[in-house]
């Protein structure tokens, strides 16, 4: 039970009621709701207080952020936006610019680091159903800064004006292309040319400084705005706003300040420790990060032997890949990301968090965070025809995962349970049977398992022993200590 | 735990891989050694630098790396004329080098990190006689390549020997020495290692500056760990 009171917390661990300090803050206060604001989102904001080591990414991410506008202000001061200086710029900063190279490698670094903690961020939401009601706008402007961030990423990688920056860009472009009718325009729209020229470069940057980081900044707004409207969720998925003291101060929530801001500053130190261990000892992260064909010069006439956007990407260009029809990639890929949206109108199991839904809706979480890792692998790689069959399959999975989570958002008869199996597994089989090769029967044979058995396990195994899906009892209150 | 555990695995496997597929022998830089590094920038600048530049480099930059006086860097390494802080240019024009060789010689400056040190090694030992070839030279790792053999009088000529393959391609199985060179094959070596260790640094110059600062940082943020942690267990400890 937590021994804080309200009467505690009142008191700020500085006293600055007397003295010109205090007299500032009345100052201030009367003019601007400067002790408001602070008492509302933070010194009185009461957060759970069984946070597990994923609820760090929340806070990191924001420091990510913080990380990737100052850097790239300074980075901004002596990089020059012109496709005949762009890359020599960088390196200027790299070598004559006064740490420039560490304000380089911070952004560089802290952009593929600002995805980790985003991923990490958004698995937790998947874990613990904090997009469920109430959260479902929560969850929505968190897509939407996902999907911004991604912008943010892309437009960033074309401003060192490498080979990568230059034919990845070029790629993703004319992806939009594939739309029928108007995609050839779109694409020449977007760049302003009809290839990648001076003339993108230039508006990409204004987009990357100035345009994309303001929608960032305001979505990042909302999604906290949101956030404290409704309350966090918890690893145990319980509201703690349905058990109030009399004085309306949930019984299992703390006040944000002191307790999660002193948590967060050990959290952010051990983030701190890793981000440095990459920016001192591996900042292009043995290509991962800064990838060795964007040591080149952009060169129009030379296309590198493997294009690949970079890791973060990696998911998604694997869906995109996995479907030899340009527009149906295009639109599977729109959908995997659009399927993020939907999340909280798929599964509408009134069970937040997964350490009650049973034991099968654990793996399946498991499976889907793994699936995600496999397609990022695959993203990566040179195509292949066997990376491009794996590739398929769990781009299959990908969506798999959406069709159980709504398959088991609610109770289902062993009947309903079945055909959705045969449905889905039916589905899959007239998909291969349209891309029929006869060179690669035994590939299609052994990959048509993958989602054979994933349905198997996750759609006929429940219906027949239905005890695998058993909810276990949520509890009241929150639970503290316990290792799930 | 568990889950982090797997991605990072599934992370880190395709690194674990690209270091063993390539078959080259490793070229183990290091440039701490400056000694190596002094010697490779000699080497760079009398065999490398008549076609190559290395535009972002500066002699002075070399100069307090390399702990050379502007004295030594004018008497050993720059060319006539040029001044500490010019960039190591080539003197040979763009226009000319296209006519000579079909294409104009890349800039070095960030050879190393385009193509990996081990490559550099490698293709540094790799010429062989070509008679076909217009330079009279061809090179295993980039056939067809548009380079001469300018170090051809230290290593002497040899000529590779291939295997026939199962399919009745062949592949580079080992070179033969065809003439002795002024160097015997471990002073090469000891040659092609010194550029290449060059060509690192030059790749990215404050490589051992950024490694030392980084042992600071991260024993400073395991020290401030300490604390932080003690005073969040502090503030916790009504927490049940």
């Amino acid at each position: 039970m937590a021994k804080i009171t309200s009467e505690d917390n009142e008191r700020d661990l500085i006293d600055v009621t007397g003295g010109w300090l205090g007299g500032l803050r009345d100052w201030i206060d009367e003019r601007f709701p400067m002790t408001e604001f602070w008492e509302k989102h933070v010194s009185q904001y009461y957060a759970p207080k069984n946070f597990n080591f994923w609820y760090f990414f929340g806070s990191i991410a924001l420091l990510m952020l913080v990380n990737q506008i100052l850097t790239g202000i300074f980075l901004a001061m002596n990089y020059k936006p012109d496709a005949n200086e762009a890359f020599a710029s960088v390196e200027y900063i790299m070598r004559d610019v006064n740490w420039g190279w560490l304000i380089r490698y911070m952004h560089s670094v802290g952009a593929s680091l600002f995805f980790v903690v985003v991923y990490l961020h958004m698995f937790r939401g998947v874990m613990y159903g904090s997009y469920k009601k109430p959260r479902e706008l929560l969850w929505i402007f968190g897509a939407l800064i996902y999907l911004t961030l991604m912008a943010e990423a892309f437009m960033g990688y074309l401003l060192p004006w490498g080979q990568m920056s230059y034919w990845g860009a070029q790629v993703i472009i004319s992806l939009f292309g594939a739309i029928p009718g108007i995609g050839e325009s779109l694409s020449t729209w977007i760049r302003g040319d009809f290839t990648i020229s001076d003339i993108t470069l230039n508006r990409f940057f204004a987009l990357h400084v100035v345009a994309v980081p303001l929608v960032l900044i305001g979505l990042v707004m909302f999604h906290l705005i949101a956030l404290h409207e409704v309350g966090s969720n918890n690893p145990d998925g319980v509201e703690i706003k349905k058990n109030k003291d009399k004085n309306g101060i949930p019984l299992d929530g703390i006040p944000f300040h002191p307790y999660y801001t002193m948590k967060d500053i050990v959290g952010v130190t051990v983030f701190a420790a890793v981000f440095a261990g990459i920016v001192f000892f591996a900042p292009a992260m043995h290509g991962m990060f800064l990838e060795p064909a964007n040591f080149e010069p952009a060169n129009a006439l030379k296309t590198p032997d493997d294009i690949h956007p970079l890791w973060y990407f990696g998911p998604f260009y694997a869906i995109l890949r996995s479907i030899p029809d340009k527009l149906t990639g295009v639109v599977s890929m729109g959908g995997a990301i659009l399927m993020l949206f939907l999340l909280p109108w798929i599964d509408k199991n009134p069970i937040k968090s997964l350490r009650y839904r049973g034991m099968l809706y654990r793996r399946l979480v498991i499976v889907f965070g793994l699936t995600f890792a496999v397609l990022g692998y695959i993203g990566m790689q040179a195509a292949s025809p066997v990376y491009a069959e794996v590739g398929q399959r769990f781009a299959e999975l990908y969506f798999l995962f959406f069709v159980t989570s709504w398959l088991y958002s609610k109770p289902r008869s062993q009947g309903m349970m079945v055909a959705v199996f045969i449905i889905v597994m039916g589905l899959i089989t007239v998909l291969d049977a349209i891309g029929w090769d006869p060179n690669e029967v035994q590939l299609k044979l052994y990959s048509w398992l993958v989602p054979g058995v994933y349905c198997a396990v996750f759609m006929l195994l429940p219906a027949f022993f239905p005890k695998l899906n058993q909810p276990e009892q949520v509890p009241d209150r929150v639970t503290t200590g316990g290792s799930h | 735990m568990k889950k982090l555990i797997v991605l990072a695995l599934l992370i880190l496997a395709p690194l674990a891989a690209s270091a063993e597929e390539s078959g080259m022998s490793p070229a183990n830089v290091d440039i701490s050694n400056t000694a190596s590094l002094q010697r490779g920038a000699k080497y760079f600048t009398s065999y490398c630098m008549g076609c190559h530049s290395a535009h972002y480099v500066r002699y002075n930059r070399l100069g307090a790396d390399l702990g050379l006086t502007d004295t030594e860097l004018e008497n050993y390494l720059m060319p006539a004329g040029a001044k500490p802080a010019d960039t190591m240019d080539s003197a040979m024009p763009a226009a000319d080098s296209e006519k000579w060789f079909g294409r104009s010689p890349p800039d070095l400056s960030l050879e190393a990190r385009s193509r990996g040190t081990d490559w550099i090694y490698n293709y540094l030992k790799s010429f062989y006689v070509d008679p076909k070839s217009a330079t009279g030279a061809n090179n295993v790792l980039l056939p067809n390549a548009a380079m001469p053999d300018v170090l051809w009088e230290l290593q002497g000529l040899q000529k590779p020997v291939f295997k026939k393959n199962e399919d009745g391609g062949q592949t580079f199985d080992h070179f033969e020495q065809v003439s002795q060179g002024k160097l015997t094959p471990q002073q090469f070596d000891q040659v092609a290692y010194d550029i290449t260790n060059f060509l690192s640094y030059i790749g990215e110059p404050v490589q051992l500056e950024r490694r030392n600062l980084g042992l600071k940082v991260i024993g400073f943020l395991i020290l401030f760990f300490l604390f932080a942690y003690m005073l969040k267990r502090e503030i916790w400890k009504n927490v049940h």
